[in-house]
Parts: structure tokens; sequence; C-alpha cells
């Protein structure tokens, strides 16, 4: 096992043994923005060497995928899971949108296993962020038509957009790409110890981190039934088959594959939230993160990832 | 020196809130406002400012009684029936009476 990925159980096991390790606030700000920064820079650097029309119907793709997912999973939650409108719009919405951090999981999983894969993919996690959210915004309040919503005056569509689009994940990554594009690999060569030659040891810092917050999740989980939690496993289970489909057709590499699967069966736990908490009030957070960062995550970076990798082969042989 | 009677208006809620609640207390007429990020729990669970979603803030507004009151009236019903709220007035004495 990858050891970011034991560094994440460590922390799991701290927060259930009720240890009082925690990690300052501001620890937790700056190894995010770092992970995003890290991740945009390094893809941006070979983005520069791509073809346009190699990228673009790729990325369209990558799109198009994150805004069907919630249109998928909407029904399920909704009438095979009993659960209410809105929180089933948002839990999809979570699905449809993408984690940054199981993305970068999944590249130190590939790296270890020698396998290549096209190292301009950080652009397919930025991409991915919005459509997800705003396809599950779409659903709720076409669900909720006609009954008073809850949403502060803020949400309207415009101020969405700019949350998602100029929250600090989008903003990072995409930032980090145009930086590395701009520079390119004679340009990163000074900072390269930093943000390439850190990035495995921050990873497992802040894995630490998350476990600790995932292990603070599990409280929720009783109170989502167990339906939910067969949701998050079967989820990404399927979606994955989704996401190695999509990645096979247009034309990734075997590791490019898996990690397209492993970006639509991942949830988003960032740029989520914060957008269906304003977007959606009615949606009880409990619910969506408990299951997205409870269950999906955590399953994932232990079992996911490698079944991942399993599928682009069999899908690419 | 002489003090001025003021109402303190404590809003505590999750950090989503932050930028509407600005907007609210400018618009029902305060003259300024203080924000703190804080931890905290109640019946409906434990907000550990662990990450992102698990924020919340306190929201401190000085201002005259009737403003208070309306902007409290605001918050119950825009922002109670779906968020985490908790919320107190208190009396205070203030020096410069205009800056409020």
């Amino acid at each position: 096992m990858d050891p970011v990925v034991l560094f994440f159980i460590l922390g799991v096991i701290a927060k259930l043994a009720k240890s009082d390790l925690r990690l300052p606030d501001a620890m937790y700000e700056a190894l995010s923005i770092y992970l995003l920064l890290a991740i945009g820079i390094k893809g941006g650097v070979e983005l520069a060497q791509q073809p346009l029309a190699t990228v673009l119907p790729q990325a369209l793709a990558a799109m198009a995928m994150g805004a069907a997912i919630p249109f998928l999973l909407y029904p399920i939650l909704h009438r095979l899971g009993r659960l209410p409108k809105a929180d089933s719009a948002s839990i999809a919405a979570h699905y449809g949108s993408v984690s940054v951090v199981t993305f970068a999981v999944a590249l130190s999983y590939l790296i270890k296993q020698r396998i290549e894969s096209e190292s301009y993919m950080p652009l397919m996690v930025a991409v991915m962020e919005a459509p997800g959210i705003i396809a599950g915004i779409v659903l709720a309040r076409r669900a909720m038509q006609g009954k008073a919503s809850g949403a502060p005056v803020n949400s309207r569509w415009g101020q969405l957009a700019h949350e998602v689009v100029f929250g600090k994940s989008v903003l990072l990554l995409l930032g980090g790409l145009v930086i590395g594009t701009i520079a390119g690999p004679q340009g990163i060569e000074p900072i390269e110890p930093v943000f390439i030659g850190m990035f495995k040891g921050v990873l497992a810092l802040f894995l630490l981190e998350m476990g600790l917050v995932a292990g603070a999740r599990i409280g929720d989980l009783k109170r989502a039934g167990l339906f939910l939690i067969a949701f998050g496993i079967a989820a990404p289970l399927v979606l994955g088959v989704l996401g190695a489909v999509v990645g096979h057709l247009v034309g990734l590499s075997l590791g490019g594959t898996a990690i397209m699967a492993t970006l639509a069966a991942s949830a988003s736990y960032i740029a989520a939230p914060t957008a269906m908490r304003i977007a959606v009030p009615e949606a009880n957070p409990a619910l969506s993160i408990g299951v997205a960062l409870g269950v999906t995550f955590p399953f994932n970076i232990t079992l996911g990832i490698p079944l991942y990798l399993q599928y682009a082969r069999w899908i690419t042989a | 020196m002489n003090e001025h009677p003021k109402k303190l208006l404590v809003i505590i809620v999750e950090a989503a809130l932050e930028k509407a609640l600005i907007r609210d207390a400018r618009q029902f007429g305060a003259h300024g406002y203080t924000i703190s990020e804080v931890r905290g729990g109640g019946d409906g669970g434990q907000r550990e400012a662990a990450w992102e979603a698990d924020r919340s803030i306190e929201m401190k507004v000085i201002c005259d009684a009737a403003v208070a009151a309306r902007l409290a009236e605001h918050v119950l019903q825009a922002y109670a029936p779906n968020y985490a709220v908790t919320m107190f007035t208190t009396d205070v004495g203030v020096f410069r009476p205009q800056k409020f």
C-alpha cells in the first residue's frame, strides 16, 4: 500500500481513538493551496507541448461526463433511496464534481506502478469541478419549483458561477496550469524542489489531516443509514466504469484512462459542499458530506484506485 | 468619558453565509461589523473548522436597537430554517456613538 494511504489511516485511527491530534487550521489551508498549485504547475509544464486538437475534445468529454453524472444519480437517490429532492440533488452534485486529493493519490499510485499517464490530466480535474455542481443545482431548482426556496439572496446564477470559478480549487488549479504553461520546464526549474520534489511528502501530511476529517464524519453515517453507505461504495464502482469507457473513447492512454475512471468515481468535498450549501440550503450537508467523505473518499484511495486501473486494463486490452 | 447605550448583536453561523450576512448587515443599516472564525457544537453535531465546509463564523455588530432587531428578524427568517444559527443581543456602552 502507498505510504500516503497509511497516513490517511493513521488520521482516521487518531480521530476514532479520540486523540487530541489536531493540525492547525492554517496548516490545512496552506497544504491544500500547495497541493492545488503543485498539481496545476506540473500539468501546465506539459500542456504547452500538447496540440489543442487532442486536448480540447478530451476536456469537453470530461465536462460532459461531469454534468451527466448527477442526472444519472438523482433518480437512484430520490426513488430508490427515498431521499428528499434537495438531498438527492445535493449528493448527486458532489459525485458529479471531483476530488482533487483522490486525483493526487491516483497519480502517485500510477507512478509507483510505473504507469505513464497524460501529464496534462490536471486540466481535466479543473474542468470537471464545476459542471457537476451546476447540474446538481439545476436538478434541485427543477425538483423544488413552486416550493419556497430558503436560498439566500446570493444564490443567483452569476454569483454562484463566481463562487465556483473563482473558488480556490479551480482558481489555483487553473492558475498553476497557466503558470506552468508560460514558464515551461526551464522556468519551473528553480521552484521545482518545492513544487515537485516535496509533493509526495506534503500529500502524505494532507492525507493525515483528511483522515482526521473523514474520521469525524463517521458519526454522520449512522444518521445517513444503510442505503447511503451502500450508495457510497456502489456509485464509484459504477461511475468508474463510465469514466474508463469515456477515457478510452477519447483516446487516453492506460494511465490516463485509469485517472479518468478515478475522476468519475470521486466525489468533491471542497467546491461542492460550499456551493450546494448556498444554492440548496434545504439539503442536509451531513448526508452529502458524510457519504462523500466518510465512505467514498476512503474507499477510493484504499481499494478504488487499484480497481480503476484494472478497469482501464480491461477496456484497453 | 460619556458612555452611550447601543446593542451588540452576535450571530454565530456557518461560514458559507459570511458574504450574505455582510451584505445584510450593511443593508439593514449597520455601520460596521467584526467577524472571527470559531468552533463549536450543538444538537446538530460539532463544527470543528477542520476544513472548508466545516467552518463557522461569529459576527459582531454594534448598532442601534432598531437596526439590531430588524437584522435579527431577517436572519431568523432567511437563514435559521436551514442553517445552524445562534444569535443573541446584549446592551453595550460605546464612547463614539456616531461610529455605530
